[in-house]
């Protein structure tokens, strides 16, 4: 291997470690606001990136669709629970938030898909029909069950994951998309040539992260994420709804996914099936973290995705083994740091 | 009324052997084909009754152990044409020493760490599989040789047949077994009373330790039964969705009864061969759309009946009480110490939970033949007293001795071992229990009997369940009553 190589490699890792870092701090954030360990993020990614890969195809996305169809369930649900409650004023919110505007997406997608628009309206579109799908997915699945235990959420997380798959499948089809990149720019410095779709990625990935921190430490809704990942019944006590900071977290988790997958779909081909390895290469950071350090998680993932990019290059067969394999140290080590008395959780 | 239900149970376990018995000769290839693999499946999913649904250890990577087994002897039975009686060994060994290693590591975190880890290594393994150039690759191995038993080849899935369903009644029966012993009550503590149960001398790493490798050689024992039945491996039915649907099966049939295995196992396959065959024609493209449905079946599942279906089963088979088991001699007294000695000594012990000191320098000294009250208003520290002198907390500072011997630094199972005992505030009772198993709990330092005399036990298979009735779910005082039981049956 000669520097030249090696400072590609430099160059891929930090790319997909961006992303990776990206999915560990939202992982991190439903983690400790819900307790959710949230197996489906990767789907968001996938989501994200194949809207976007429709949309430039001119074709009306699946996602459009499934928003709708996710928006009557809810819509059946918020309903009932309204009229059982007697709260008939509720009804024409939740007639708009899970119907109507569903329903105007669709149409607008289906209107505006055709004229393939300007790259910066996709992506809107994209973030628009994508995101929803989050706090949509926490009514539906995880709401009902918000007081079980981690590991009965764990097993909810992974029959969401199945759902979306096979959903993404039925939608998006087995064959993958790449979308062209946001811009061809390249630069030579030095020996290396940087694409300027890296450093897009890269930028947004800062640019993510700095918003994060803006709007958790400057926002009363930040604060009461926050507020709830520390003391959840605290938090409840001086008026923070857990289902409100449920679905928040999970719209911030979903808009972080899908923005990836629009940022990585110019750089890999992306599948139905592809988030959840992605996914997971976020979660090994985030498990380095504890799930709870942000700091460490991102670097975490940064690290995974260095040693993907050098592992690719050395054993390429084995480069999922590897990133797979490399839990296992990480896990010796909590183990090693954390004395815990064991939780006598049902 | 009750004992009407026991023989209902009788007799539908009656029909359900004589459909197993029956079904080679009568049934058509396919539906054939279709319970050879509910019962591998069931293989899987009974080690995962006892992981998950009875230790509360969720394992999503069960299918990297079956493909291990399946590995394995495809490997060996090929390059080496050893005979697949030998390789089922290698199969198991290796499974052993591969699970006793991930089980040693992923076991002493704390609950969610444990799925995680196996969702790792199981798709770790499963790219090996892939990858390995000795193991066919993607492609995989072929021509695996016909199991021979005692001269009779199994060559065909009806021959195939009795060998499948004869493992999988043993290895009902074995768990069966092993949860009704010593050893099980153990295990059946480790889900809600860990804390309880180390604290009467149960070494509960040990028994997470020990369920997961039961559970991993029973899922290497399928993928064995497997590769022979196929004569064929290759990596895809070992991936993690794979592992998932085993989790599935065991969750969909609950953890109520050894017999959700075979009931999820069985209702997953019947269902998914039924998808697979509909929801292509229905969409009309070709895929696995059956997950979207196994998905939202889970959701709804886990929402409304978290314990799955067997509770809903066995609600119309109520076993009858039982006699208590006869009389036995009672357990012999420990030798006590002279009155006047001095039994319990603290010195200035300390407790700080960050800045908050909880104990501060206590000191007090508590001699034989006497009754010694802690008294102090809420949150004065006498709960965190206890959980010093039991080792339940580790002290900030200070000593404990017992009997002249220091204990502040032994761990909760060896302060038990030397005699003290202890309840709790809260009682701190398996509700899934009966009161007679709760307080067997207590007793569980004065047996021996391991895990394997437990599972191969006969004795203990004829008195099934006799304590399994009569559930813990008492009055307050009763429970209060159970506790202290509990902690007299260490004395």
């Amino acid at each position: 291997m000669n520097s030249e190589i090696a400072l590609f490699l430099i160059q891929d890792g930090l790319t997909n470690g961006a992303i990776y870092a990206l999915l560990a701090l939202a992982l991190v954030l439903v983690f400790a606001v819900t307790r959710v360990i949230f197996i489906p993020q990767g789907e968001f990614v996938t989501y994200g990136a194949l809207t976007l890969a429709s949309l430039q195809l001119g074709k009306l996305p699946g996602t459009a669709w499934l928003l709708l169809g996710a928006g009557l369930t809810v819509a059946v649900m918020e309903l009932v629970q309204a009229l059982r409650l007697g709260a008939t004023q509720r009804i024409p919110a939740i007639v708009l938030k899970y119907i109507v505007i569903p329903a105007a997406l669709l149409w607008l997608a289906w209107w505006i898909a055709p004229q393939k628009p300007a790259l910066t309206l996709q992506i809107l579109l994209a973030l628009a029909l994508v995101v929803p799908l989050g706090p949509m997915v926490y009514r539906l699945a995880y709401q009902p069950l918000a007081n079980a235990s981690v590991l009965v959420l764990l097993i909810i997380s992974v029959a969401v994951h199945f759902v979306m798959t096979g959903l993404g499948l039925v939608f998006f089809g087995a064959e993958g998309s790449r979308t062209p990149p946001f811009s061809d720019a390249q630069w030579k410095l030095g020996v290396l040539n940087i694409s300027g779709q890296s450093l897009w990625v890269i930028g947004a990935s800062l640019g993510l992260i700095v918003a994060l921190f803006l709007f958790f430490e400057r926002t009363i809704y930040g604060k009461a994420l926050r507020a709830t990942a520390i003391n959840r019944v605290g938090a409840r006590l001086v008026g923070v709804s857990p289902a409100m900071a449920g679905k928040l977290s999970f719209t911030l988790a979903a808009l972080i996914g899908v923005l990836s997958g629009i940022l990585v779909a110019p750089i890999t081909t992306i599948y139905y099936d592809s988030g959840f390895l992605v996914g997971l290469k976020g979660f090994v950071g985030a498990i380095m973290g504890g799930l709870v350090s942000y700091p460490i998680a991102a670097a975490g993932a940064l690290l995974v995705g260095m040693l993907e990019a050098y592992s690719s290059f050395w054993a390429s067969a084995y480069k999922e083994v590897i990133v797979f394999t490399l839990i296992i140290p990480v896990l010796v080590w909590r183990s090693l740091t954390t004395h815990h008395i064991e939780e006598d959780e049902e | 009324m009750s004992g009407g239900g026991m023989t209902r149970a009788r007799f539908v376990l009656g029909v359900f052997l004589a459909f197993i018995l029956m079904a080679p000769l009568v049934l058509p290839e396919f539906h054939v084909t279709l319970l050879n693999y509910i019962g591998l499946y069931s293989i899987v999913a009974l080690g995962l009754v006892l992981l998950t649904g009875v230790g509360g250890l969720t394992s999503f990577g069960q299918a990297a152990f079956v493909g291990l087994g399946a590995y394995t002897t495809a490997y060996l039975a090929t390059a080496y044409s050893l005979s697949p009686w030998i390789t089922l060994l290698a199969g198991l060994a290796l499974t052993f020493a591969v699970s006793l290693f991930l089980g040693f590591i992923s076991l002493r975190l704390s609950g969610h760490y444990l799925p995680l880890g196996t969702i790792a290594w199981g798709i770790s393994l499963y790219y090996l599989f892939g990858n390995m150039e000795f193991l066919g690759g993607y492609t995989g191995i072929s021509s695996l040789p016909a199991i021979n038993l005692f001269g009779l080849v199994l060559d065909s899935g009806r021959k195939f047949h009795y060998l499948i369903w004869t493992l999988v009644l043993l290895a009902l029966l074995s768990i069966n077994n092993l949860l009704d012993s010593r050893s099980g009550r153990a295990i059946r503590a480790l889900k809600g009373g860990g804390l309880m149960a180390e604290s009467f001398g149960v070494n509960t790493a040990r028994m997470k330790i020990v369920i997961f490798i039961y559970a991993a050689l029973l899922a290497s024992l399928s993928g064995w039964l497997y590769a022979h039945l196929l004569r064929f491996v290759n990596p895809t039915p070992f991936s993690i969705n794979a592992g998932i649907e085993y989790l599935f099966m065991a969750v969909v049939g609950g953890a109520a009864s050894v017999w959700g295995a075979v009931v999820g196992a069985g209702i997953l396959t019947i269902l998914k061969q039924w998808l697979q065959d509909l929801l292509p024609k229905l969409l009309g493209q070709s895929g696995n759309f059956e997950m979207i449905v196994f998905g939202v079946l889970l959701v709804l599942l886990l929402q409304r009946a978290r314990d799955g279906i067997m509770p809903l089963v066995v609600r119309h088979f109520p076993a009858p009480d039982k006699p208590l088991p006869a009389a036995t001699e009672a357990l012999t007294r420990r030798a006590r110490p002279a009155v006047g000695e001095t039994l319990l000594e603290v010195k200035a012990a300390r407790k700080a939970f960050g800045g908050l000191v909880a104990v501060n320098d206590l000191s007090f000294a508590m001699n034989s033949g006497e009754i010694l009250g802690l008294i102090g208003p809420n949150g004065a520290g006498k709960s965190t007293v206890f959980n010093l002198v039991t080792g339940v907390l580790p002290a900030t500072g200070g000593e404990v001795h017992f009997r002249g011997e220091r204990i502040d630094a032994l761990s909760a199972r060896a302060i038990v071992l030397r005699g003290v005992a202890r309840t709790f505030q809260q009682v701190h009772l398996l509700p899934t229990m009966s009161v007679l198993e709760n307080v067997a709990i207590g007793a569980h330092l004065r047996g021996a009997k391991g895990v394997v005399s437990a599972a191969l036990h006969l004795e203990a298979w004829r008195r099934r369940s006799c304590l399994r009735r009569r559930r813990a779910n008492s009055s307050a005082s009763d429970s209060r009553l159970a506790c202290t039981n509990r902690r007299a049956a260490w004395r």
